[in-house]
């Protein structure tokens, strides 16, 4: 991983940061900039579609309670659609629930992470999966 | 040469071979191999009808009216070839009702009256005892004339005799005893004695073949054949007239008399009723009977006129012609004919009282001594367990009371008539039974009381004008009452009734009572309707027959007819839809249509199953049986049906009451059900939210934390930052703990209330000031319009505190900075106190305005940006607390353009008291900057 990224230095990926809630963007955003990602974030559903058009992402880190579109319609719009096919996308929730996370890995969901989460655990997480 | 004793001994002799007879098929019928079920014995166990009074007797009349005797088996022959279904019908109504004697036929048509059965046996015992006394009379007779062989002596006047040398008491005694063995050893429960009838059938052969010979013996022994007799009995002068029937009116309707009397008798007299009826083994032996009985009678009268013109030409009188059958053989030296000949007349006597003895034993145990007994139960009969013994005696002492009654009878009367006469004197006395027993089977009408009133009148009017005479004609009476009439009156002379003359005795006897009879009978009946119990016992006499073809047309392949009966009958406890329904099922299984159906026995155990289901097995039997075979159905059965009916409606009555109470429980627990699940899940989407609003926050501070923890470098100012969200983001989640919590214990009813006159303003006021440095802070203008005269609320101080901070900081957080403007109104009617927080924010859409008082449904979150977000409970809490002391929290729509939200609460004046008087410290009303949009 390091020696590809090494490789193809210039080309940093990118990360969208989807979630309503202030303070969480901003640590997840901190972090992920920390580890040499292109950040963007949105706060809620319909930005989250609006970014992914506009920034391409290779990863969405995606909260699934949130206003206007919850985070699984949000994935299963993207997972809908050809053109993003190799997107990752992690899930984020609150719920820590069975049934929500088996919801969300039916809906294509390459990751589901519970609030609080491990920041270590979610950084390795993010660059396993864009390894 | 014959002596008294040979005859006597050959007389043992053959009652010995009887009784054998008898108890052989006793035997075989207890072993179930029965020895009479064969038409033929029951045709010749009829011929009982033939008596001393056939075997002398007939000879007797034949010598003093010639063809006269004929009528009396006449009457018997067109009986049975005419009246058989009478007789079939009887037999039929006897099987069906257990039936035992002709006294119990008449008192079970008529309503099982006592009364009614008492008096047919009083009738039948006093009617027959002449013609018993006739057989003793006989057997007497005859035993006294052979045993005087060779002399030809006619028997001394009996009443000259001193009572101990009469023979014919001895006669009497013996067949007491004889019949006591025969007829009474054992009871049995169906008056039947196969043993009896088997003997009966034998001695009917007996006195056949013995007439028989004598008759060949006088015809072509004694002559040359029917010819050589009646040509030389016509050259005689006296004989002549004989030959023809008759020849004057009272000839003619002698004829029709006897003949009329003799029709009635082979059914009426309790032996043949016996006989015929009670003793049948099979109604289908009637057939052969109908020819075989009246050939029985054709060929035992066949020598009657030979033998008498035979005698009358041979004695030259000095002879009774009864006697001729005896007298000629002796005459002519054949000893062995003669004893053999007597031994035929000792059978017909034999068979003749055993027969009717027992019949009468029976009738005058169970009709007459019985009910008395167990009226009066003076041996305490009801508690005894085993009357059979008792039973058995009172028939054993009413056989010897009979017989001694027929031998008083002879002593006093016989002497004065020939066998005939006395026979005919019971012929009318049986044929009184004629009107109600017949009447009884083809007209619904009679009644208890009208049969009661002509048996009375016929037998009344037969004991003036028969029986009392033949009294007064053996001088046992005044013979002035004969000729002169009762108490000198003529017209009540007893054989010139009314002045009544050109009858014989027997026809005006006859006419007389039959016409008392009938015209009581029938008068009587007509005065009221047939009761129930007796209508019931009318349908099941009248019906017999009917019910009985009805029954095997069902079980032989059926009707549909009978089918809609079954339906209906099924439809009646089934309801006629779910009848309909299965009968179709039943008609669809079979391939046939419903119409098409028959009612075979398939379809009738279908339709008992489907009925047993509805009313019990026990039931649908009889219900099924009264449709099908037309079971004769009992007033109790029907009562008892009813009852169960009655029983299985109310029974079902309670189910159904049950079921809907059952119903409506269910449906209870289905809703209290839904409600727990819907209040469970409420919980589950409140546990889950709890849960997300709980790890929101702390998602924020492990974040910040591990970032500032793992990573040293980061800048001053960054981490300044960073600690200031982590401390925002703990603040709020130790508010969202305690408002959790708080929250729990309003809803749970469990918080603590004080309630106490609250001065509002002053608490608006307070509300303002500890909320100033924030409006102050954000450059917001807040203004308070309060009414002075604002009335006190009753109120818990700290709760309305905390309301008021709820709202104010809400509208602080939502009205723009810098140009923000907050104005709280407070006033007051006459049952409330109004206050409105408004604010110039961007104000809440319509369709929230509702939903946003729902726990953590917040609100505006696409208007705040880096707010410490609220905890989504506050407006939530606040309503509670409202609603609590009676008033109302809710959000107007904008008064004014500008205006953003426009919360609004009443409170009810402090006279609408409806809060606790009591004090304890209630949850404190901290600072909230929370609004729950």
């Amino acid at each position: 991983m390091r020696n590809k990224n090494m490789r193809e230095e210039p080309v940093a990926k990118k990360i969208l940061i989807v979630d309503d809630e202030p303070n969480i963007v901003l640590s997840l955003e901190f972090m992920m900039k920390k580890e040499g990602f292109e950040v963007a974030v949105a706060g809620d559903g319909d930005a989250a579609l609006e970014r992914v058009a506009g920034f391409a992402p290779d990863l969405v880190l995606l909260d699934v309670m949130m206003p206007n579109k919850s985070g699984y319609e949000v994935c299963q719009l993207l997972r809908a659609d050809p053109a993003r096919a190799g997107l990752k996308i992690v899930m984020l929730t609150a719920k820590g629930r069975e049934t929500e996370v088996a919801k969300g890995m039916a809906l294509g969901a390459d990751a589901y992470v519970t609030k609080p989460f491990s920041t270590k655990d979610l950084v390795a997480q993010v660059k396993a999966l864009l390894a | 040469m014959l002596s008294g004793w040979t005859v006597i001994l050959a007389s043992f002799a053959y009652l010995g071979i009887l009784f054998a007879i008898a108890w052989v098929a006793d035997r075989r019928a207890d072993q179930g191999r029965s020895l009479i079920a064969n038409p033929t014995i029951y045709a010749l166990s009829l011929a009982v009808y033939c008596t001393t009074w056939t075997f002398y007797g007939s000879v007797g009349r034949a010598a003093a009216s010639g063809v006269g005797f004929l009528p009396i088996y006449l009457g018997p022959t067109l009986m049975m070839v005419l009246g058989w279904s009478v007789i079939r019908k009887i037999i039929h109504v006897v099987k069906a009702n257990r039936i035992t004697s002709i006294a119990d036929f008449v008192a079970s048509r008529y309503g099982k009256s006592q009364l009614l059965g008492g008096a047919v046996t009083v009738i039948a015992v006093v009617g027959v005892i002449p013609y018993i006394a006739l057989q003793l009379k006989a057997v007497s007779n005859s035993f006294t004339i052979l045993a005087a062989a060779p002399a030809i002596v006619m028997p001394a006047q009996h009443s000259a005799v001193p009572l101990l040398h009469d023979s014919a008491l001895y006669v009497a005694v013996i067949m007491a005893l004889f019949t006591i063995l025969f007829g009474t050893r054992h009871l049995d429960a169906t008056e039947r004695h196969e043993g009896m009838v088997a003997a009966i059938a034998f001695e009917s052969v007996v006195k056949l073949v013995s007439f028989v010979a004598v008759g060949l013996f006088v015809t072509y022994g004694l002559y040359d054949g029917f010819a050589d007799i009646f040509a030389r009995a016509r050259a005689l002068p006296g004989l002549e007239r004989l030959l023809t029937t008759a020849d004057t009116a009272v000839g003619y309707g002698s004829w029709a008399t006897l003949t009329f009397l003799s029709m009635l008798s082979v059914l009426l007299l309790p032996r043949q009723f016996q006989i015929a009826v009670v003793e049948n083994v099979n109604p289908a032996h009637l057939k052969r009977a109908v020819w075989l009985f009246p050939l029985y009678l054709f060929i035992i009268n066949l020598f009657v006129l030979p033998i008498a013109l035979g005698g009358l030409m041979h004695f030259a009188g000095g002879v009774d012609a009864d006697t001729f059958v005896l007298t000629l053989p002796m005459d002519n030296r054949s000893e062995g004919l003669a004893l053999f000949a007597y031994i035929g007349g000792l059978s017909a006597a034999t068979g003749m009282i055993i027969v009717e003895t027992i019949a009468l034993s029976t009738m005058v145990c169970n009709d007459l001594v019985m009910p008395l007994l167990l009226r009066r139960d003076w041996f305490g009969l009801r508690a005894r367990a085993d009357l059979s013994g008792l039973l058995l005696t009172i028939r054993r002492w009413a056989i010897v009371a009979i017989l001694m009654l027929g031998y008083a009878y002879f002593r006093l009367a016989g002497e004065a008539y020939a066998l005939v006469s006395i026979g005919l004197i019971s012929f009318a006395a049986v044929a009184q039974f004629a009107p109600v027993l017949i009447g009884g089977l083809y007209w619904k009408g009679g009644t208890r009381s009208g049969a009661l009133a002509g048996l009375l009148a016929g037998f009344a009017v037969w004991l003036y004008t028969l029986l009392l005479p033949s009294f007064a004609k053996s001088g046992w009476l005044p013979a002035d009452f004969m000729t002169a009439g009762l108490f000198g009156v003529e017209l009540l002379r007893p054989q010139q009734l009314f002045g009544l003359t050109g009858l014989d005795e027997i026809g005006h006897c006859l006419l007389w009572s039959l016409l008392a009879n009938i015209g009581a009978y029938v008068g009587v009946s007509l005065l009221r309707p047939p009761d129930v119990r007796e209508a019931r016992q009318a349908s099941l006499f009248v019906d017999a027959l009917r019910l009985e073809d009805a029954g095997r047309w069902a079980s032989g392949g059926g009707t549909t007819a009978q089918v809609s009966e079954l339906l209906a009958l099924a439809g009646r406890f089934l309801g006629p839809e779910k009848a309909r329904a299965a009968f179709e099922q039943f008609a669809r299984e079979r391939g046939v249509a419903l119409a098409r159906l028959t009612a075979n026995a398939e379809l009738v155990r279908f339709a008992e199953s489907q009925l047993a289901g509805a009313i019990g097995s026990a039931s649908a039997r009889v219900m099924v049986a009264s449709v099908v075979e037309e079971e004769p159905l009992g007033l109790d059965e029907v009562m008892n049906i009813l009852d169960e009916a009655s029983q299985v409606r109310a029974y079902s009555q309670e189910l159904e009451r049950k079921s809907r109470e059952l119903t409506r429980a269910t449906a209870d627990l289905r809703d209290a059900n839904e409600r727990l699940r819907e209040l469970d899940r409420m919980k589950d989407d409140f546990i889950s939210t709890v849960t997300h609003e709980l790890r929101t926050p702390l998602t924020s501070i492990r974040a910040f934390s591990e970032m500032l923890h793992e990573d040293p470098r980061i800048e001053l100012a960054e981490r300044t930052r960073f600690l200031g969200i982590i401390v925002g983001e703990t603040e709020r989640l130790s508010r969202l703990i305690n408002q959790i919590l708080d929250l729990a214990k309003l809803e749970s009813g469990r918080a603590d209330w004080t309630s106490v006159e609250v001065d509002l303003a002053e608490v608006i006021r307070a509300a303002s000031a500890s909320l100033s440095q924030l409006y102050k802070d954000k450059g917001v203008a807040l203004a308070l319009d309060i009414d002075a005269r604002l009335p006190g609320v009753m109120a818990d101080r700290d709760r309305l505190m905390q309301v008021m901070i709820n709202l104010l900081s809400n509208a602080v957080k939502f009205a723009p900075a810098a140009q923000g403007r907050v104005k709280v109104s407070a006033g007051g009617t006459a049952a409330e106190v109004r206050v409105t927080v408004v604010d110039n924010g961007p104000g809440i859409r319509a369709a929230e305005r509702e939903t946003i008082f729902e726990k953590f449904r917040q609100g505006g979150q696409d208007v705040l940006t880096d707010k410490p977000r609220g905890t989504g409970l506050g407006l939530p809490i606040s309503r509670q607390i409202i609603e609590y002391f009676g008033g109302r929290l809710w959000l107007e729509a904008p008064g004014e353009p500008g205006e953003g939200a426009r919360f609004v609460f009443t409170l009810p004046l402090s006279t609408g008291d409806n809060a606790e008087q009591e004090h304890a410290g209630g949850a404190s009303g901290e600072e909230d900057t929370d609004r729950g949009r």
